[in-house]
């Protein structure tokens, strides 16, 4: 007999044939904070900062003007970006590597990387990506040492449930959901910033 | 009202003075004490070491013995917690599903009793110690008992109460666990050993004479000069106060 | 049929691995520390949940449902797992999903791999398989890494080198990684592991990982972490294998949302952990070309037919029973003999077993509670540990003297003209409780010298 049929069997040997009804799953759980838009990107604000983020308020005309702004900030030339990026982000004066399937060596020279992203979660400090052309695959927001994510307030959700919800046809899409710059606690439980992640986060937030 | 003290059949054995504790406080309040003499034990040694049959016949006993009784006392939380945790169960092998439901919300454990059902923490004593209290697994995470020890012994003339530092921490005892896990039963010990001696009482008190055990073999072997005394024998306790005590009263 | 949870079988019994232990001062501050930051971390971060009893009951309903109807679900992952362009195996056994695991290495002519989540490993022991068959494994996780460079073993679920110091990881990195020299600060470490794994991350063709979550409608597979490991492991390479017990099917996607938060709060105490992957099948031009999940039984579908114990399958491996156990704290998770320790091993380990093994275990426990109150799928976990010994007892396997005397005293017991006569019996040395034969009290604790009367003596005097 196969595994599968001798897994299945014993399965079924233990819990019986008939199972009765379904058991209910009750789901009383919050899936709204009920707070006020600004509210909301103000928890998620402290959330990121709580995880050491850089956080930055724009709308939509600012966006490369900040970007701008955030590479001064940590002395940076350039950084990939994915193929979708909308190219009015970019800002004039720094060079972007569009991701054609760079490798990975490649990667790990560059001096970071700016991504868009699907969704956020404020009671969290969660920011989702499901790689998307703007997010772009998972490899270039992984090995570069730096990550300058764009989130839209539209995108903020409250609550895990609201967000994972949210998902929808993004399911089945590689999914990474990123709450602050890498950290280990294995060394005596003291907290160390940055281990094969990036080390840096910084987070654009832009108005609707 | 008539109360039927279940003892506990180690308090019967090794700690009578605390029996006679519950009597001397419930008669002092105006109650009537009934004590079943067919009464042994709740079978808690047996289950928790994995002697469920022999659990159920001891269990079986105890329904018989308190069937008809309108309020039982019984001052042991471990004992308590094992009939409200354990007794449900061992009902449906036993076929007494019925009985152990009727019986259940007639057992007090002996602060319950006096806070919940007679309303009372001011019982009349006075005992002019300083005492922290244990609290016991079974009274924090099954009975769920709260405030109400604190609050008796917060009422009792001339006592001081101190905190106990991790007061949530297990001492170490669990029954058969002691003994054959003695090594870490006694490491777990010294940890709540240490946080007694810190309080500077000179009394720890508790609902559980099974931890008291344990814990009071420990203080003595190590000399502390803390003594371990079950929570009714504070509250049956009428000792004079100085005049600088009734003074601060 | 072989299986295998570590090295469980040979471990020697509880309370002997615990006197070692308990002379280990070093180790038992690591502990203590390590375990009180946690339990702190967490306190807070479940404190500030309004919700927090209603995942509770929500997770262990979805885990309830699970259990019940698990040939199902199991099926409908490989369906969706397989639609989506993943490849899905079975293993009965340890040394099946080991194989497999071997195979599909040597398929692709490969000698290395990188691992991440690597406890279902740890219990399948495929390390050891791996080298034997020319394979070299790089364990990723800082703390797995510090265990395979020592040769040591895990003794936490979630933090598994927490019985290290900084300054032992220190020794072992440069002796290990042939650093001349090596800052002390956990900063300093945690850039030396970044680079002596960096290289690997970008050069291994095959990766392998265990899951927290296998999820039945999307055949989707989750890992959570915190150090950006698991994501190189997930994504980087060209192959990827996931172990995975067959109890972590949840049913629907949406699930997700109750034990993603249950599971960061309770395990390291943080809101959420930095990552969380989350990948279906094979996806073009993202990541692995191809993906292999080995769905292991391993025992596990033994553990279901007990029904009074089949939520010890529920667990999500969070680890705060480890954190909040008063056992736990003095002896750390070797004297459990296995990789899954604590409260949660000390249920689990002897199951998996068939109970053939690892019998001491359902005794190192004060059955406190504690473990039942932070536990986030709300496993009873006392409740089974009483339910496993009655299981020992029923086996036969406790001593006869000891079932004789439970016997008699439960004879004694049942008859209160039995007990008086047994109170005057051991009354008559009136002595301490000696007489009754308690060895291993007496090494800390005096016992109380027997009163000269019984309450119900003294109630028969001056009372009736
Ligand atoms: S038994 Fe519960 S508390 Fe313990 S590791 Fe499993 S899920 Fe966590």
């Amino acid at each position: 007999m196969s595994a599968k049929t001798d897994i299945l069997k014993s399965i079924r040997q233990s819990v019986g044939e008939d199972r009765g009804a379904e058991l209910p799953v009750n789901r009383d759980y919050c899936t709204s904070l009920g707070l006020d838009p600004e509210a909301k990107i103000h928890l998620f604000i402290d959330r990121l900062v709580d995880y050491n983020a850089t956080v930055y308020r724009t709308d939509h005309a600012g966006i490369a003007a900040t970007v701008a702004e955030a590479l001064g900030v940590r002395g940076k030339r350039g950084l990939v970006i994915p193929s979708g990026l909308p190219s009015e982000w970019l800002p004039n004066g720094f060079h972007f590597t569009v991701d054609r399937d760079l490798d990975y060596d490649t990667l790990d020279a560059a001096e970071g990387a700016l991504t868009s992203s699907t969704s956020a979660i404020a009671f969290t400090g969660s920011i989702i990506l499901t790689h998307s052309p703007a997010e772009g695959r998972r490899a270039i927001s992984l090995i570069p040492d730096y990550h300058l994510c764009v989130v839209f307030e539209s995108q903020i959700r409250e609550t895990v449930p609201e967000a994972i919800r949210g998902l929808k046809d993004r399911r089945t899409s590689p999914i990474t959901t990123i709450a602050g710059p890498s950290a280990t606690a294995d060394i005596e439980m003291m907290r160390v910033k940055g281990v094969h992640g990036p080390r840096t986060l910084d987070v654009i937030i832009v108005a609707a | 009202m008539l109360i039927s003290l279940f003892v506990a059949c180690y308090n019967d054995t090794l700690f009578p003075e605390t029996g006679k504790a519950v009597v001397t406080v419930l008669e002092r309040l105006g109650h009537t004490v009934e004590f079943r003499e067919a009464q042994t034990c709740c079978g808690q040694m047996h289950y928790n070491t994995g002697y469920r049959p022999e659990a159920i016949a001891v269990m079986k006993h105890f329904v018989e013995t308190f069937r008809d009784a309108e309020t039982i006392c019984v001052p042991s939380s471990s004992c308590v917690s094992m009939m409200r945790e354990h007794y449900p169960k061992m009902a449906k092998d036993a076929g007494l599903e019925l009985e152990i439901e009727a019986l259940l919300p007639r057992i007090y454990e002996f602060s319950e009793l006096l806070v919940d059902k007679l309303g009372i923490t001011d019982v009349g004593a006075s005992y002019p110690h300083t005492v922290t209290m244990h609290t016991s697994c079974h009274s924090l995470r099954s009975l769920h008992i709260g405030d109400r020890p604190e609050r008796l012994l917060n009422s009792v003339q001339g006592l001081n109460l101190v905190q106990l530092p991790a007061a949530d921490q297990c001492c170490g005892f669990g029954g058969t666990f002691a003994i054959k896990n003695a090594e870490v039963s006694t490491a777990m010990l010294q940890e709540k050993i240490n946080a007694i001696t810190s309080t500077g009482a000179s009394i720890c008190t508790a609902g559980d004479n099974s931890c008291l055990m344990h814990i009071g073999g420990g203080l003595s072997r190590q000399d502390t000069g803390v003594k371990c005394i079950h929570l009714a024998e504070i509250l049956a306790a009428r000792e004079p106060l100085t005049n600088q005590e009734v003074a601060v009263q | 049929m072989s299986i295998r949870v570590g090295e469980a079988a040979e471990a020697p019994d509880f309370r002997q691995a615990a006197h070692a232990l308990l002379a280990n001062k070093q180790v038992r501050a690591n502990v203590r520390r390590a375990t009180e930051t946690i339990r702190n971390k967490r306190a807070n971060v479940v404190g500030e949940m309004p919700d927090w009893e209603q995942l509770r009951d929500s997770g262990r309903a979805i885990k309830r449902r699970v259990m019940r109807n698990l040939d199902n679900y199991l099926e409908q992952f490989e369906a969706a797992c397989t639609m989506a362009g993943g490849q899905v195996h079975w293993a009965r056994d340890a040394d099946e999903g080991n194989r497999i695991v071997t195979q599909i290495i040597q398929s692709h002519g490969q000698k290395e791999i990188i691992k991440v989540k690597t406890m279902t490993s740890d219990e399948t022991q495929l390390n050891p398989h791996l080298e034997a068959n020319g394979i070299t494994p790089w364990e990723t996780d800082l703390a797995d890494l510090i265990i395979q460079l020592g040769h040591d073993k895990p003794s936490h679920i979630v933090v598994p080198a927490l019985h290290k110091n900084k300054a032992e990881i220190r020794a072992l990195f440069m002796e290990k990684m042939g650093l001349s020299d090596l800052g002390t600060r956990p900063e300093d470490l945690t850039a030396a592991a970044r680079t002596y794994l960096r290289e690997r991350f970008l050069r291994v063709k095959v990766g392998y990982s265990g899951a927290n979550f296998a999820v039945a409608e999307t055949g989707s597979v989750c890992v959570v972490e915190s150090e950006g490991n698991g994501r190189m492991c997930v994504t980087l390479p060209e192959v990827m294998i996931t172990m995975v017990g067959i109890e972590k099917i949840v049913p629907s996607f949406d699930d997700l949302e109750v034990f993603l938060q249950l599971l960061p709060r309770s395990a390291t105490g943080e809101r959420m952990n930095p990552y969380n992957s989350i990948w279906t099948g094979v996806t073009p031009g993202d990541g692995p070309k191809e993906f292999h999940v080995i769905l292991l039984d391993n025992g596990r579908t033994k553990v279901l037919a007990d029904e009074e114990s089949r939520e010890t399958l529920h667990c999500i491996r969070c680890a705060a029973c480890l954190n909040i156990c008063p056992v736990y704290r003095q002896t750390g998770g070797h004297a459990y003999g296995s990789i899954y320790s604590g409260p949660i091993g000390a249920i689990l380990t002897p199951q998996l077993q068939s109970m053939e093994h690892s019998q001491s275990l359902p005794y190192a426990s004060s059955l406190c509670g504690a473990c039942y109150d932070v536990c986030p799928v709300k496993i009873n976990i006392p409740e089974i540990l009483i339910h496993l010994r009655s299981r020992i007892v029923e086996n036969g396997d406790r001593g006869a003297a000891e079932r004789i005397g439970m016997r008699m005293a439960a004879y004694t017991m049942s008859d209160s003209g039995r007990f008086s006569g047994a109170q005057k019996l051991v009354k008559i040395g009136a002595k301490p409780l000696e007489s009754l034969g308690l060895p291993g009290w007496s090494a800390s604790r005096d016992l109380p010298a027997i009163p000269k009367e019984s309450f119900r003596d003294w109630w028969k005097k001056n009372k009736q």
